[in-house]
């Protein structure tokens, strides 16, 4: 035997599980690099991999082995100029061995470098997004358009080729070859057996010479004969395979409730926004666009930005356009409400808020942003939540402590550098069973 | 069971001269690989080069590195440490800092030789030669791998193995299972038997065995460790006296599975696959310049024989000479690249100049190897290929001359001295020590540490001691203590450790105690 086999299509990746587990064992030092590689970023490559250090120390496996010292002789090739009884300075550090000649089973103390590899883009998100979910997520009731699952539903007699089960088939026709066949088939066995006996009574009678009786038995035999004929013939016409043995497999549809959710992203671009809030509050978004866009397959985003008025913007303009004029955050949140009313039924819609502003608000303002807030928005909403990239507590802060204090799905967070963006924005949608934690 | 193939005296006649060579294009195709696989195959048998059946897999660079990464083999259970081999493997692939090795071979039967997808046809042959002739003849001759390793059942039993594993994980938890294979991986080195010859099992047996087994070893365990005692009167008679285990035990892994108080039967299960898949790399351990210098020798040989047969053209052949004269090369002392001996180099130089012995011998080698100068080569190369390990195969086979065209020398490095001395050289006062020296370097006993079950107590804290058995004088390694605390997880009580240096006494003491 010798052969040659293609294995280039079979199992790629099957180190995956074992990278897994690598990845799962350092999971802290990797947590903390994702960490310190996102607060380095720029908001266009938030997404790319990241190059993880893992000091070599962690990652060693230990064996009992030989240290330094005691006796021993060691083989080397290339000799050049000794000759025996030469003495030779010991090399300092490691090894030991003579000239660069490593030791065999120790010197742990080289290459103290960091064990450097790369986290893919896929395994990057995923440890940085780990843990978050939408808060307060529900199963809305099956939406006007529901969506469908196909979904197994055992067999049917009837169906379409490609869908015929062979063994199913097979099983029934075996069961109906039995049930039709067996009482026929022990008959015929029967009559075959008596048949054979009476020959051989035949064959013993032969000799005496007594024609009468042979003639009887002759009679017999052939009658015998006969029905034998017909029977098997019976056997013989069941079919091995009938239409009604045929299986198929039968597939239905079945609605599935969905749980659609819908974001409203409301950025502050006013004229105090200077380059460095915009940045903070554009990083926010932006991870949370990513954990949006990356959990949940079926989510809207809207994108309201405003400054004296408030205005509806697709993705684009919301992250790049550079318009800018005075404040009156109540005008955003007013624009929210409306395109609830207009678009997203609550009873259909999971819906959720997400405002960045430096909080400086034009002051007769804010009390009105509060009263929309609690009166009209928080009742239809899962989840509000205010980060403010400003460390100056002014009058909308105020107003909206006295919301988190009245409303449980509402939440506010500071957030002033660039590091504590993403940190903020862990806390804000961390899953609701790590809460307690 | 088919008895043993003589060594043929002479290699048979070879076939009629083909009218042209074979096709030799860059690119490799199945028939190509078909057509070279069979012509080796045929120039194999007129050496009589025995083996197991052939099946060569083409496979993809990153399946070599998946194959690389789980120590050579198509299956293994999952560990993290594979995860990390397989991380550092393909990042040292994709800077271009190390050309991936072209060939892995099992030692199984049929005997599994990877071509790598990547490889140009001249390599494939190549590896063939290399690997599914050259190691494939060895796996199946060399004494260590008869005795220790069972070719029909390995695949098997990683795929069971793998499968135990998994299924433990998804019973116990990932943590439990990884951080007690830790601690198995700890202790690899040692769990196998240096002596006494496993038992050959199928797998059916291992499995119906299984359960037997699981409740044998725990009501043995029970036994042992049984509180009230048995005749109160007879305890009295023997205070203390009696050692358990009576005698010092060097397979550690085995110690544990067998006797370790609080182990559950997963556990002890656990045990038992890393000391058998340690076992199955026994003999791979201990024959590293035999193992690569046969298969070199013989792909030189091989293709060489194909060239003269005019099988191969001049451009495959400058093609896998390149190759080859780069497996060989030995970076003298002091090199950049040196680290150590190069088994290739070193296994190849032996064959080849044990070859010339016996060919054009001269007056020194009949001096040296009256049994074999000017005898016929393949019977005495099969011999030495039979019945040695590296460390007796130096000690018997390495000649003068090859000592002097390497340049062997040793270097003696004792702690009570200020510097190092150059004890002997490659010169008629030196060959003899150079040569011992260099066979004791391929000792596993000396090159790892020597450590023994000395004791446990049985009546007190139940505390397990284990012995170092120090060569030479040379101390543990710091690492030793890190060791100690897996032990102390798989004992599940304190752990001591003794160093004795020759003359019993102990110059170093670790100890972990019992894990929380």
């Amino acid at each position: 035997m010798q052969q040659i086999i293609d294995r280039r299509l079979a199992g790629k990746n099957k180190s995956i599980g074992n990278r897994e587990r690598f990845l799962r064992r350092h999971k802290e030092q990797i947590r903390e690099a994702v960490k310190r590689a996102i607060d380095g970023r720029s908001i266009s490559d938030v997404q790319r991999g990241e190059d993880i250090h893992i000091p070599k120390k962690d990652l060693t496996e230990p064996v009992f082995g030989h240290g330094q010292g005691g006796l021993r002789e060691q083989v080397h090739p290339g000799n050049k100029e000794f000759v025996q009884g030469d003495r030779i300075e010991r090399p300092k550090g490691g090894g030991g061995g003579g000239g660069s000649g490593k030791g065999q089973a120790n010197d742990s103390g080289e290459g103290d470098d960091d064990f450097v590899f790369a986290l893919s883009k896929e395994e990057f998100m995923q440890v940085f997004f780990e843990g978050l979910a939408l808060p307060h997520l529900v199963r809305t009731q099956l939406a006007d358009v529901p969506e469908w699952k196909s979904q197994r539903a055992g067999y049917s007699n009837d169906g379409t080729p490609n869908n015929l089960h062979v063994v199913r088939s097979m099983r029934g026709a075996l069961g109906r070859r039995i049930a039709l066949g067996n009482g026929p088939r022990r008959e015929l066995h029967a009559m075959e057996e008596r048949l054979a006996e009476m020959r051989a009574e035949m064959q013993a009678e032969m000799q005496p010479g007594a024609s009468d009786n042979n003639a009887v038995a002759e009679a017999a035999i052939q009658a015998l004969v006969e029905e034998i004929r017909v029977l098997r013939l019976r056997v013989e016409r069941i079919p091995y395979l009938d239409p009604i043995d045929l299986r198929y497999r039968s597939r239905i549809k079945v609605p599935v409730p969905t749980s659609k959710a819908v974001m409203f992203c409301l950025m502050d671009v006013s004229g105090s926004m200077d380059e460095g809030r915009k940045e903070l509050s554009k990083r926010f978004f932006i991870l949370l666009y990513l954990f949006l866009t990356r959990h949940y397959e079926k989510i809207d985003l809207v994108f309201i930005r405003h400054h004296t008025q408030a205005q509806e913007v697709d993705e684009q303009n919301f992250f790049h356009a550079r318009e800018t004029g005075g404040t009156v955050v109540s005008s955003a949140l007013v624009l929210m409400e409306e395109i609830i009313k207009a678009r997203y039924d609550p009873t259909l819609w999971n819906i959720y808020g997400a405002q960045a502003s430096d909080g400086d608000n034009w002051h007769h303002d804010s009390g009105r942003c509060r009263e929309i807030l609690s009166d009209k928005i928080l009742p239809l909403v899962r989840y509000f939540a205010y980060v403010q990239v400003a460390a100056e507590e002014q009058n909308l802060w105020d107003e909206y402590t006295h919301l988190q204090e009245a409303h449980r799905h509402f939440a506010m967070r500071k957030a002033v550098e660039a590091s504590q963006i993403y940190p903020v924005f862990r806390d804000l949608f961390k899953k609701e069973g790590a809460k307690a934690a | 069971m088919k008895t043993k193939p003589l060594a043929l005296d002479q290699p048979l006649p070879p076939p009629t001269r083909p009218a042209e060579h074979l096709p030799a294009p860059s690119d490799w195709s199945f028939e190509l690989v078909d057509q070279y696989h069979r012509a080796i195959k045929a120039t194999a048998e007129r050496f009589g080069l025995d083996t197991y059946p052939n099946q060569l897999e083409i496979i993809t660079a990153e399946q070599m590195m998946d194959a690389y990464a789980s120590v050579g083999m198509p299956v293994n259970y999952r560990h993290w440490s594979y995860g990390k081999e397989f991380i550092a493997t393909e990042k040292n692939y994709k800077r271009g800092h190390m050309g991936l090795a072209y060939e892995i071979v099992i030692n199984s039967n049929p005997c599994i030789s990877y071509l790598m997808e990547e490889n140009t046809l001249a390599m494939q042959a190549l590896v063939i030669a290399h690997a599914a002739y050259g190691h494939n003849s060895f796996f199946k001759g060399n004494y260590l791998f008869r005795m220790w390793t069972d070719a029909a059942s390995i695949i098997d039993y990683l795929v069971y193995a793998k499968n135990y594993v998994a299924a433990c994980e998804e019973k116990h938890g990932l943590d439990a299972v990884e951080s007690f294979l830790d601690s198995c991986h700890a202790l690899q080195n040692h769990g196998v038997d240096r002596y006494r010859r496993p038992s050959r099992k199928t797998l059916a047996q291992e499995l119906s065995e299984r359960i037997d087994r699981e409740e044998y070893a725990q009501r043995q365990v029970n036994d042992l460790w049984r509180t009230l005692p048995r005749a109160a009167a007879k305890e009295d008679a023997t205070p203390e006296a009696k050692r358990f285990p009576d005698e010092p035990q060097e397979n550690l892994l085995y110690f544990i599975e067998k006797n370790a108080p609080l182990l559950e039967p997963w556990q002890r299960e656990i045990v038992r696959i890393v000391r058998k898949v340690a076992q199955y790399f026994y003999p791979q351990r201990q024959t590293q310049v035999m193992n690569e210098g046969w298969a070199t020798f013989w792909h030189h040989k091989l293709l060489n024989t194909l060239y003269d047969d005019g099988f191969l053209t001049d451009g495959v052949m400058i093609e896998w000479l390149t190759s080859h004269t780069n497996v060989i090369y030995q970076p003298p002392v002091g090199h950049r690249a040196y680290s150590g001996i190069n088994p290739y180099a070193l296994g190849f130089a032996m064959f080849t100049d044990i070859k010339r012995i016996c060919e054009a011998p001269t007056d020194e080698d009949r001096q040296w190897f009256p049994d074999i100068a000017g005898k016929p080569w393949l019977p005495v190369l099969d011999h030495a290929m039979r019945n040695f390990k590296d460390e007796s195969f130096i000690g018997q086979f390495l000649s003068p001359k090859l000592m002097r065209e390497l340049r062997l020398f040793a270097i003696t490095d004792d702690e009570k001295q200020s510097e190092l001395e150059v004890s002997a050289i490659h010169d008629d006062a030196g060959y003899k020590r150079v040569r011992e020296s260099l066979s004791h370097q391929y000792d596993l006993g000396s090159r790892e540490p020597n450590i023994q079950v000395w004791n446990v107590n049985l009546r007190g804290d139940r505390s397990l001691t284990l012995r170092h058995f120090q060569h030479n004088d040379r101390p543990l390694h710091e690492s030793g203590q890190e060791v100690l605390k897996h032990v102390a997880r798989l004992w599940g009580f304190g752990v001591q450790l003794e160093s004795a240096n020759a003359k019993g006494e102990v110059t170093k003491r670790f100890s972990v105690p019992a894990p929380g």
